[in-house]
């Protein structure tokens, strides 16, 4: 039976209390997108400045509970200054960590299914390079017990992505 | 069985309902089951489930088609649900009683197959911003596809539909379309004067009663609305069965919805004629079991006593409200009106800075169940100036020592997250 220590681990609350990269950039040049958790109404706002295929810069606005502020804090921290395929690597990683198998965790025959829960699609968490280190990142892991909050801890990543893509685009 | 469900004996004996209901004797990692979410889904007691099971069991067969006695027996329990839920709600007639999925296709039903025919481009719908997404997005399809105008009845900072504006809103519009209970504050809105003031304006009125049916005795025909929408699974039913009642002249005015079986008189291969209501809006096999349940539940509700549901609950009501303000003062804000009468027993709270989800998260260990998000009313968050709230909401098998189990978890999240 996971508790709420697997869920709530120290660095993920010291994240949500003092949460790095948090504010706006100007925009443009820097490019702005809004993610929306439609279950609980959660609304992140990231800004992304990204030059020479580089994460220049980054910053996050919105409101959200303390896994999906955590996990944008994270997120800022582990992408700034990195390259894009760097960043793509890290993604699918962090993906891959959120759809595990609660079985493998913890060999608890109650486990959640490889069911669509969690959002993610196969095609995303394919290839996962095997030098990427989450480090802090690995803190979220316990998330996955709690298959609900998969979406919370998955949305600044995703709206990174469509930032990311939009900056690329033109 | 009297009608619109007003049998009353004096008092709910809650001890004894909880035994009705199965899966309150549940319990959820030690603790006992603490279920504070049934205006999102209420549980079932033990009626419902076995007049489901002796439905399927004895005469499962199906409806309105088969010559022999099981399949007889089949089209009287669903039109005998009908029947009941008809004196439920005090409809004039098993023809104004429309058997729908839920509330949803109720409203979508009355959007698209009303809505389409009688509606013409620039025409005013007129909404309030408490509303339910059931109530908000099938008129903004019909808006992407006819092009309406709608127009909204703001909220007051206690919770109340703020009418000021009214007759301004109402000039030239078609329809009034709003809910009878919110389920997000609770409030109780004025039905029978807001409809009154949209007959006088000339629009229909259509009314969104899926947490007012449960919870007050409710009467159609003194509300006087053209079109009620409720959903079973809130009212002590099962999932996938929901009610759209409807004025006799306004369901015929209404073309069909669905086309298919069971709707039709005849059919040619150039076309088809529709049957009689209310089965012109039930295309294909109905949910017969689930009507069964429903019809079970009503029979509960009045064997309980709406009169009486209503008040255990207006007095867990200001139980709650005075725990809370009690024990957690500034700490906690209560959205909608601070008065029980006014409200039904539906909480949407804010607690210190506790996210709803972080905060109902810590709930569940302790085994209480409280929903955390927008409650499918985005307008209203906004209007609220939240993103999401927790919200704990009450029925008749609920008691003080779920209230005072609510109070202990916030503590305990309160403790959790102090920094
Ligand atoms: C006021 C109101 N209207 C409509 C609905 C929709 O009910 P259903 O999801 O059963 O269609 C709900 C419940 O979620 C509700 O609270």
């Amino acid at each position: 039976m996971p508790g709420l220590e697997d869920l709530y681990r120290e660095i993920i609350l010291d994240h949500y209390r003092s949460p790095r990269n948090k504010g706006e950039l100007e925009s443009p040049p820097a490019t702005r997108v809004e993610g929306f958790n439609p279950l609980c109404g959660d609304e992140i706002v990231v800004y992304v400045d990204v030059e020479d295929d580089t994460v220049k810069d980054i910053r996050i606005g919105g409101q959200g509970c303390s896994i999906s502020q955590s996990s944008a804090s994270m997120m800022s921290a582990a992408v700034k200054g990195k390259s894009l395929a760097e960043v793509k690597g890290l993604t699918k990683a962090f993906k891959a960590m959120m759809s595990i198998h609660e079985q493998s965790l913890d060999g608890e025959g109650e486990g959640l299914e490889e069911s669509g829960e969690s959002g993610i699609d196969p095609s995303e968490i394919a290839d996962v390079p095997e030098e990427v280190k989450l480090g802090d990142l690995e803190a979220l892991r316990g998330v996955v017990k709690f298959p609900v909050r998969i979406k919370c801890a998955t949305l600044s990543w995703n709206t990174l992505a469509q930032g990311i893509d939009e900056a690329t685009a033109g | 069985m009297s009608e619109a469900g007003t049998t009353g004996s004096a008092r709910l004996d809650v001890a004894r309902i909880r035994k009705d209901f199965p899966i309150l004797s549940r319990d959820i990692r030690g603790t006992r089951l603490v279920y504070l979410d049934s205006a999102n889904t209420s549980q079932k007691p033990q009626s419902v489930l076995d007049a489901m099971d002796h439905y399927y069991e004895r005469s499962n067969a199906n409806v309105h088609r088969g010559t022999y006695l099981i399949a007889q027996e089949a089209t009287e329990a669903i039109e005998g649900a009908r029947g009941i839920v008809r004196r439920f709600i005090g409809a004039p007639s098993d023809r104004n009683v429309v058997f729908t999925k839920n509330a949803t296709e109720a409203m979508n039903l009355v959007v698209r197959a009303w809505g389409t025919k009688h509606l013409r481009e620039g025409d005013a719908v007129v909404l309030t911003e408490m509303e339910h997404h059931a109530n908000i997005v099938p008129w903004h399809q019909l808006a992407e596809a006819i092009g309406i105008e709608l127009r909204w009845i703001p909220v007051t900072d206690e919770g109340h539909l703020d009418v000021g504006d009214l007759d301004r809103l109402l000039d030239g519009a078609k329809v009034l379309s709003f809910t009878a209970m919110s389920n997000v504050l609770g409030t109780v809105t004025p039905v029978a004067e807001l409809v009154a003031k949209a007959h006088d304006a000339g629009a229909i009125a259509i009314v969104d009663a899926s947490q007012h049916v449960p919870h007050i005795t409710t009467d159609v025909q003194a509300w006087g609305a053209d079109f009620v929408a409720f959903t079973g699974h809130k009212l002590l039913g099962p999932t996938g069965i929901g009610v759209l009642y409807g004025t006799e002249e306004i369901l015929e005015a209404t073309p069909p919805f669905l086309g298919g079986g069971e709707m039709i008189l005849n059919v040619t291969k150039d076309g088809f004629t529709h049957t009689e209501l209310p089965w012109k809006f039930e295309a294909g096999t109905p949910m017969i079991a689930e009507a069964v349940g429903l019809g079970a539940a009503c029979e509960y509700l009045t064997g309980l006593g709406m009169d009486a549901v209503r008040q255990h609950e207006v007095e867990l009501t200001a139980y709650t409200l005075r725990t809370l303000t009690e024990r957690f003062g500034d700490d906690v804000t209560i959205h909608g009106p601070s008065e029980p009468a006014a409200r039904g027993g539906v909480f949407s709270f804010a607690y210190k800075d506790i996210h709803p989800h972080d905060l109902t998260q810590v709930f569940d260990e302790h085994g209480v169940c409280v929903r955390a998000g927008h409650h499918c009313a985005k307008p209203l968050m906004r209007a609220l100036g939240v993103n999401a709230t927790a919200r704990a909401s009450l029925y008749v098998y609920n008691d003080t020592d779920d209230i005072d189990a609510l109070a202990d978890a916030m503590d305990a999240a309160g403790q959790f997250f102090s920094f």
